[in-house]
């Protein structure tokens, strides 16, 4: 192929910035929709495909520099081995969901709100990860971010919406305005803006530290680090399903992408207390993303809580890999680095499948409430399957891919006694103690998920006469259903591919797998762990349908349908089965007053009164109250003192520009 | 090759005809002890023949995942059983999964149970799955701290390089196995709902955690789901056994008498674990459901307690 990486995805881009032009006009049009997914999906699919030919063609930089925007900047882009990784995960994103909303987007009542939007949204992601100087990366940032905004305000006047979009503006321009500042430190006095100037520029500590603190700030709030991720679980259900699917599955990931770029690539060498900082946070999100989801009963809003949970995982990934590169210990970097870029992988590719899925639920039934759903295996038998698949995938569970990504983060983590810190040695597995925490408590609330809104009776008439979901839906969805078992299978293929941007972000690979015997993956030595998800997926598979056939041949095969047993004494009322919040009781009872400061009350009738006993469980997010709202509070405060300057009479303003100006003047002249 | 793979298919018939065997003596044991009788040895085998015998009544909006989980969560256990070094640590397999592999796939098996649990929309399988997932989320961090000893000590999770460093002379008692062993024999007990975490005889429906989730199966798929139950039983005792008494296994390329003398050693293993766990659950009670995270929670504490000593054995 003789066209370069970088002008395929700026062709690409400059396409989808069309398509979106030519959505403002044709919207209200019939068919319009139908062809600008159309559009979307045939551009996706070239970048993808562009993007994975790079990637396994050993990802050599490519790079364009066009005279646009800042003069004495201009715009520079560059494709390398970390950015197509990227690019990957935003064009399958992209890809599965213009697929997917072919079918989903006929349900729409207003597509002028998100047909223009969208191809903007997907072109300012690609932008943000091929961007290669701090003016194109923020301006891309910053219409990627508007352009989200502008699909989770799509829908402003159903429920919380209005403000869900609020808090969103309010967090993303505070999180650009962190990583403006941190570019500006980045580039120093002369205002070395490209990304090249900054990497040969040497930041000493103090300014390295602001420079990583803002970024865990402005990059963190994106991806939705606790404490800054109060806007997610409210930003990312309110947006239609498939824009659900782009912003937690892939927005988070570029954000990711800007964490790793200026982390890994651009500041230069950090030092090892750093890994401690992303490890505990990485640790606390996960955990906390993991439990306040187990605590939610709106289907979209828990996979969003899920995001969390799994940002936390990727997070952990990266902290061990600053602190092993930190002690030279290249080889365990590499194996922590790619760890985490495989998480982010495998969570583009499960948690989009989840939240197609919960659009398709939402389009048969009408309802993101879980105790309003129930039974839907039956009606929705192609969309339980799917969801199911990226249930266990999401769990952690062998033989899929969730698994793999978080055995290759245990893996690095047991090489941690041979830190030299003793900080570190003790934290690490301390972490290990967190994460392993989160993936059983994920899958406690994936067995909420999928129990309460695919399995039992149906809760609601809605949910008890659904039909299963359009074609294209279920092809997107199984797309993305086989590539969690494929990814899973064959994890050699998926490390081999991450190896140039490992090379990129820590300066070593892992051993070559996709060569050893029998697909296994060791990512140390043999004798010290190894796995072969192809051997067990096809054990387990075999075993199981060879005792089914010779239980069936050889003893009985007879079956009888009859009324649930139930102990003697089914009850027909579906509300007598478990609900999500009963399911989650225990778990709340475990953590709930440490970490939501859960308050229990029971309103009991007094005896003789026939009426209903009333339970209420109020629970808070402890971010929100601790953080938020004072601060929230203050600038009302501050608001309400300034607010008599806007009653001022004209001469009163005269006065106060006067004051202003010989105020300035006296400072000028008072500093030499 | 041939050895080898003969050697793997001894290992997984052995795994699955020893396994009812072994819940047959615990039986057997505890009712000894109690001065009754109690049940032949042989009675799982027999309780399994009848119920493949007999026809399934299935609840009438059962889904296919309900029927389809009983032949899974048997192929999940099974192998994750037979990758347990048992009298020899040359299994064919054993590249495939090391530890976390083994905890990952019993991981599977607890997923697909409680979903078939909560599959027919009864309140009973919802309490089952709802409190096994509960159990299990506080579990799993103690398995893996258990995992990280072993692995700081022997340098895998491998099990066969585990057994075979640690029975290799030179590793010597040390306090940190010791806290291991006991955190993962409660990870064990409440893994495999025995006594004080779960009841394995309870009729008593609102104390059942495992038996409330697979309440609704009968029939070939409630003896698939016993014998299960019953392999994971073993899986444990193998796995405790395999590490903590690696001794006079047969490692690769033994001979005949090597691993007759592994075999016999291994079913000394078994018979001292099943005495020991009949003696423990004689000894105490069954706990209120809401203090088995303090148990388990004390199974964590252990774990951790173990490799920070390791840590400071080490810089001694």
């Amino acid at each position: 192929m003789s066209i370069a990486p970088v002008i395929a995805v700026l062709w690409s881009v400059a396409g989808l910035l069309v398509t979106a032009v030519l959505a403002v006009v044709v919207a209200r049009a019939r068919g319009a929709s139908g062809a600008v997914y159309c559009l979307t999906i045939t551009v996706s699919a070239i970048t993808l495909i562009v993007a994975l030919a790079h990637l396994f063609g050993g990802g050599s930089a490519s790079r364009l520099a066009m005279p646009l925007g800042v003069p004495w900047v201009g715009s520079h882009f560059r494709v390398d081995a970390l950015a197509s990784v990227f690019l990957v995960v935003v064009n399958l994103g992209g890809f599965v969901a213009s697929l997917y909303a072919l079918g989903y987007g006929r349900h729409e009542p207003s597509p002028e709100r998100i047909l223009p939007f969208y191809p903007a949204f997907l072109a300012g992601m690609n932008l943000v990860v091929v961007a290669d100087d701090a003016f194109t990366f923020l301006v891309s940032w910053e219409f990627m971010s508007l352009a989200s905004w502008a699909l989770v305000m799509a829908h402003h006047r159903e429920g919380d919406n209005a403000r869900a979009g609020f808090i969103y503006i309010v967090m993303a321009s505070a999180g650009t305005l962190a990583l403006l500042l941190a570019f500006g430190l980045l580039a120093g006095p002369e205002g070395a803006y490209s990304f090249d100037a900054i990497r040969s520029g040497r930041l000493t500590p103090p300014l390295t530290t602001a420079v990583l603190a803002l970024v865990l700030l402005g990059a963190g709030s994106k991806a939705g680090i606790v404490p800054l991720h109060v806007w997610l679980p409210l930003a990312h259900p309110a947006a239609p399903s498939h824009v659900s699917a782009l912003m937690s599955g892939v927005m988070t990931k570029v954000a990711t992408y800007a964490f790793i770029r200026i982390v890994f690539d651009l500041v230069g060498p950090i030092e090892w207390w750093w890994g401690t900082v992303v490890l505990v946070v990485g640790g606390v999100t996960a955990v906390m993303g993991v439990l306040h989801a187990l605590m939610q009963h709106d289907l979209k809003r828990l996979l969003a809580y899920h995001t969390v949970e799994n940002i936390g995982i990727i997070f952990v990934g990266l902290g061990l890999a600053l602190a092993f590169r930190a002690n030279a210990m290249d080889g365990a970097a590499a194996l922590a680095f790619t760890a985490a870029l495989f998480h982010v992988l495998n969570h583009s590719v499960f948690k989009s499948l989840l939240f197609l899925g919960s659009g398709a639920v939402l389009a048969a039934t009408g309802h993101r409430d879980m105790d309003k759903l129930g039974g839907l295996i039956h009606r929705m038998p192609a969309t339980s399957f799917a969801f199911l698949i990226g249930a266990a995938a999401i769990s952690a569970l062998p033989p899929l891919n969730g698994f793999v990504s978080e055995w290759l983060v245990f893996q690095a983590i047991l090489l941690s006694p041979d830190l030299p810190q003793w900080d570190l040695k003790i934290l690490v597995p301390a972490v290990g103690a967190l994460l392993a925490l989160s993936a059983a408590l994920a899958a406690a609330c994936f067995v909420k998920a999928f129990g309460v809104s695919f399995l039992g009776r149906p809760r609601s008439p809605a949910a008890s006469v659904a039909h299963e979901t359009d074609r294209f839906s279920l092809a997107a969805m199984l797309i993305l259903a086989s590539l969690c078992l494929l990814a899973g299978v064959l994890p050699g293929f998926v490390i081999d591919a991450l190896a140039p941007a490992a090379q990129i972000g820590t300066g070593a690979q892992m051993p070559a797998q996709s060569a050893l015997p029998w697909l296994s993956i060791i990512p140390v030595a043999e004798s010290r762990s190894s796995y072969n998800g192809l051997l067990l997926f096809l054990l387990v598979a075999g075993v199981a349908a060879i005792s089914s056939f010779a239980i069936h041949r050889l003893a009985s095969g007879a079956l009888r349908r009859a009324p649930a047993w139930d102990c003697g004494s089914p009850d027909p009322d579906p509300a007598t089965q478990y609900t999500a919040g009963s399911f989650a009781q225990p778990i709340r009872r475990i953590f709930g007053t440490i970490v939501f400061g859960a308050r229990e009350r029971l309103h009991m009738p007094p005896p003789g009164d026939p009426g209903p006993a009333r339970f209420e469980v109020r629970m808070t997010d402890a971010a929100w109250e601790g953080l938020y709202a004072p601060l929230a509070r203050a600038v009302t405060r501050v608001a309400d003192r300034l607010n008599p300057f806007q009653f001022l009479t004209i001469r009163r303003y005269l006065a106060l520009v006067l004051v202003a100006l010989v105020a300035l003047l006296a400072l000028i002249a008072l500093r030499p | 090759m041939i050895v080898d793979l003969t050697i793997q298919g001894l290992e997984m018939i052995l795994v699955l005809t020893l396994a009812p065997a072994l819940t047959g003596l615990v039986r057997k044991v505890k009712a000894r002890l109690l001065r009754r009788r109690g049940p032949p040895l042989l009675q799982p085998y027999r309780d399994l023949r009848r119920l493949l015998g007999k026809e399934v009544v299935l609840a009438e909006n059962a889904s296919w995942l309900f029927r389809g989980t009983p032949y899974l969560v048997l192929a999940a256990t099974w192998l994750g059983a037979s990758l347990v070094p048992t009298f020899t640590t040359d299994l064919f397999f054993s590249g495939a999964a090391d530890l976390l592999v083994i905890t990952g796939l019993l991981g599977s098996v607890r997923f697909l149970l409680a979903l078939a649990g909560m599959d027919v929309g009864t309140s009973f399988g919802g309490i089952g799955s709802s409190r096994e997932m509960m159990i299990a989320s506080l579990a799993e961090p103690a398995m893996l701290m258990v995992v990280f000893t072993l692995a700081l000590v022997a340098g895998s999770t491998q099990l066969s390089s585990i057994a075979e460093f640690l029975g290799s002379s030179g590793v010597g008692l040390r306090v940190s196995l010791g806290l291991a062993l006991v955190a993962l024999c409660m990870v064990a007990i409440a893994e495999n709902a025995r006594i004080p975490v779960d009841n394995p005889a309870t009729h008593l429906e609102l104390t059942m955690v495992h038996e409330a989730m697979i309440l609704e199966y009968s029939g070939r798929h409630l003896a698939v789901l016993e014998l299960a139950a019953w392999i994971k039983l073993l899986l444990y005792i193998s796995l405790i056994g395999c590490v903590f008494l690696p001794w006079s296994m047969a490692s690769s390329g033994a001979g005949f008498m090597a691993v007759a003398i592994g075999a016999g050693a291994y079913g000394a293993k078994l018979v001292a674990g099943a005495f020991l766990l009949a003696l423990f659950e004689t000894t105490v009670a069954k706990m209120r459901v809401f203090r088995v995270p303090e148990f388990l929670g004390a199974s964590l504490m252990l774990g951790l307690l173990a490799i920070l000593l390791l840590f400071l054995a080490r810089s001694l």
